[in-house]
């Protein structure tokens, strides 16, 4: 069964675990990821994203598990899975002091891309990454969103058909991180596999499979709609100038497994399903006043909060 | 050959074209510490404070005072001094030695007994009592062979100082200097090569990739082999230039052994980099490391030969002391290359020892 399995995806971690000194950082994550598919890793600062991905392009090594990469196993392929996978860190890691297009060369030349072949693909890059004009720039007075498109760039310049990334819009303004998205989604759309880890919530609609990650664990993992199918209380919305006041009541009281604290107000999830009126009636007995109460449809993050528990 | 090493090369030769205030650095903070410290390392001395007592006042006395002041050796502060104070005249540090001509001093001298001068010399610094005592020992033959004594002696030495012969301290303090110096410079070039790439979170970028450790230190290594070779081209030539130091021996040889000394300056420079966890670690490092010993076991200032037996053993691992020896003896004694073959070799072999043990050394994971 497992050589089928491997075949089919270009990416599979079964159990992996890692840990840093006694500190657990990764524990039994299993992530297999198909070709034309964005996987994305959800979770906040300090889930094990950075980990996940630092093992799968063999920057260290698991605790337990098996990591494939292409069928291969990372630890003992480590020459294969560096020459062949792509991989873009989290933090820029680009040569500042390089132009544009130097930096596009060099990387070429540490794959052994003939030079032929790297004029070509530096015209199809330049195109989608509109950092033609820029060509000559220091790849440091780049702007954030170009810098992630050149660093994207670089590492396309050998064709990888595997694409891990780590939190690559980071600190990207709105309209760069759609560009950038739109990227990912193209090169998807070419039959690449692409492992993305992000902080950003909306981000996780745009990826055909995702994992939610919390604290080293996989809290679950499928396509988002299917996701947010998961969360099967009806969930309410008490809006307020200042949500933070309310949450703190709403805290010292019975209520404090069934709220989420958000920018436009309180959310409340009915556990008991005992329905709007009878919700509005206790905030009432509580003196908790606000703008609007409302049904709302979950999200992701209502998920995320609900599976952190 | 493997396309990815030119391109490293050429990458880290931008790096350093690209940052032209480093790069004036480089090249200028050595010539800096050469003048520096060419003029404040010296032994020779000069306008040596000195008293004089001169209890005969004959023309005789007089000839041979004016005789000690004219060698521009010594430097009469006081004169005249009672017996008695000498001693204070040591503790106030107002000479350092005191010349007593005796009060029979033109009556023996014209006899055929022996002329006893006393010397009184302040030798708290060994060092410069011996100066002293040698330079008065010379000032005295001439004297007397001015005077017709001396032929009363069975033998006398005639010392021929070679390569050397004004015994001036630049030609042995420079080339030293120049040891020194060049070896810190190019150290401290690379030590900072690859743990800046770690600080700076390329080398995570590049470590995916099919490059192999090898190609990264040898190609941090040959840009700045070039950059220092010329930095140690110029900083040789200010040696001969400024200090007058000479070279004897062939340029061509000259050139290739600071080429040898220089790569194994920068492989312990990488040594130290593929092993330092900051670049200000890497630099303090490579500053202990090369300019105490280098200073003080290669032969710089205390001849190698006369240090304890365990000292010269350390020196032997010191690579200033080899380059020291190929240095002076180009230089000051023209050697050619078949008696400098020991010198090179030694530096050769640990290029290549620092060389591998960086490339094990290097670490290919993040942990």
């Amino acid at each position: 069964m497992k050589p089928i399995v491997t075949m089919t995806f270009p990416v599979s971690i079964q159990n992996l675990k890692k840990s840093y000194a006694a500190v657990p950082a990764v524990q039994n994550v299993s992530i297999q990821v198909q070709k034309g598919e964005i996987y994305g890793l959800i979770g906040p600062d300090g889930a094990g994203k950075t980990t996940i991905i630092r093992i799968l392009v063999s920057l260290l090594d698991a605790d337990g598990g098996e990591v494939l990469f292409m069928g291969r196993n990372v630890s003992q392929n480590v020459r294969y899975v560096r020459s062949n996978i792509g991989y873009m860190p989290q933090r820029f890691s680009l040569y500042r002091d390089l132009s544009v297009r130097q930096n596009l060369r060099f990387f070429g030349d540490l794959f052994h891309v003939p030079r032929h072949i790297q004029e070509q693909r530096l015209k199809a890059l330049y195109d989608f990454s509109k950092l033609g004009p820029f060509q000559n720039r220091l790849a440091g007075a780049l702007s954030g969103g170009m810098k992630q498109k050149l660093a994207l760039s670089c590492m396309l310049m050998h064709e990888p058909d595997v694409i891990v990334l780590d939190e690559p819009t980071f600190g990207v303004d709105p309209v760069s991180r759609a560009e950038f998205w739109d990227i990912l989604k193209m090169l998807a759309s070419n039959g690449k596999c692409l492992l993305v880890s992000t902080a950003y919530m909306d981000e996780a609609y745009l990826c055909h499979r995702i994992g939610l990650l919390d604290k080293g664990r996989l809290l679950a993992q499928n396509k988002p709609q299917v996701l947010i199918e998961r969360f099967d209380f009806p969930l309410y919305r008490i809006r307020s100038e200042q949500p933070h006041k309310i949450y703190t009541q709403l805290k010292a009281t019975y209520f404090e497994k069934h709220i989420q604290l958000f920018g436009d107000g309180v959310y409340f999830i009915d556990r008991d399903k005992s329905g709007s009126a009878a919700i509005r009636r206790r905030l009432a007995d509580l003196n908790i006043t606000y703008d609007k109460f409302e049904p709302v449809k979950p999200t992701l993050e209502n998920l995320f909060l609900e599976l952190m528990i | 050959m493997n396309p990815v090493l030119p391109t490293i090369i050429k990458k880290e030769f931008i790096h350093i074209w690209r940052d032209p205030q480093t790069l004036v650095i480089i090249l200028l903070m050595p010539l800096m510490m050469l003048i520096l410290y060419g003029y404040a390392i010296t032994l020779e001395m000069k306008q040596i404070r000195t008293a004089v007592v001169d209890l005969d006042k004959t023309p005789q006395s007089r000839e041979f005072i004016e005789k000690i002041i004219s060698t521009g050796f010594f430097h009469v502060t006081r004169v005249d001094v009672p017996y008695r104070q000498i001693e204070d005249i040591f503790f106030r540090s107002q000479a350092r030695c005191v010349i007593v001509i005796p009060d029979n001093f033109a009556e023996k001298l014209a006899g055929d007994s022996s002329t006893p001068v006393q010397l009184v010399v302040d030798a708290s610094d060994p060092n410069a009592a011996n100066f002293i005592n040698n330079y008065m020992a010379r000032i005295n033959v001439g004297f007397n062979l001015q005077h017709g004594a001396g032929n009363g002696g069975i033998f006398s030495v005639e010392a021929r100082l070679l390569y050397n012969p004004d015994l001036l301290s630049a030609y042995f303090f420079v080339p030293g200097l120049v040891a020194v110096i060049i070896l810190l410079s190019s150290a401290l070039l690379t030590s900072i090569a690859i743990v800046r790439e770690i600080e700076f979170g390329t080398m995570e970028q590049i470590l995916v990739s099919p490059v192999r450790p090898n190609q990264i230190i040898i190609g941090k290594i040959v840009p700045y082999l070039v950059l220092s070779f010329l930095d140690g081209v110029l900083i040789l030539f200010f040696a001969h230039l400024w200090f007058h130091v000479p070279v004897y021996g062939s340029l061509l040889l000259l050139g290739f052994s600071l080429f040898v000394y220089i790569l194994t300056g920068l492989c312990f420079g990488v040594l130290i980099s593929t092993v330092a966890r900051s670049q200000q670690v890497a630099m303090m490092a490579v500053m202990v490391i090369t300019i105490l010993p280098s200073f003080m076991l290669s032969g710089f200032i205390f001849p190698v030969r006369s240090m304890p037996h365990i000292l010269r053993e350390i020196s032997v691992i010191v690579p200033a002391t080899h380059f020291l020896r190929i240095i002076r003896g180009i230089m000051l004694k023209g050697t050619g290359i078949f008696q400098l073959l020991p010198e090179l070799g030694i530096l050769t072999a640990f290029s290549i020892l620092l060389i591998a043990i960086s490339i094990r050394k290097f670490h290919t994971k993040l942990e």
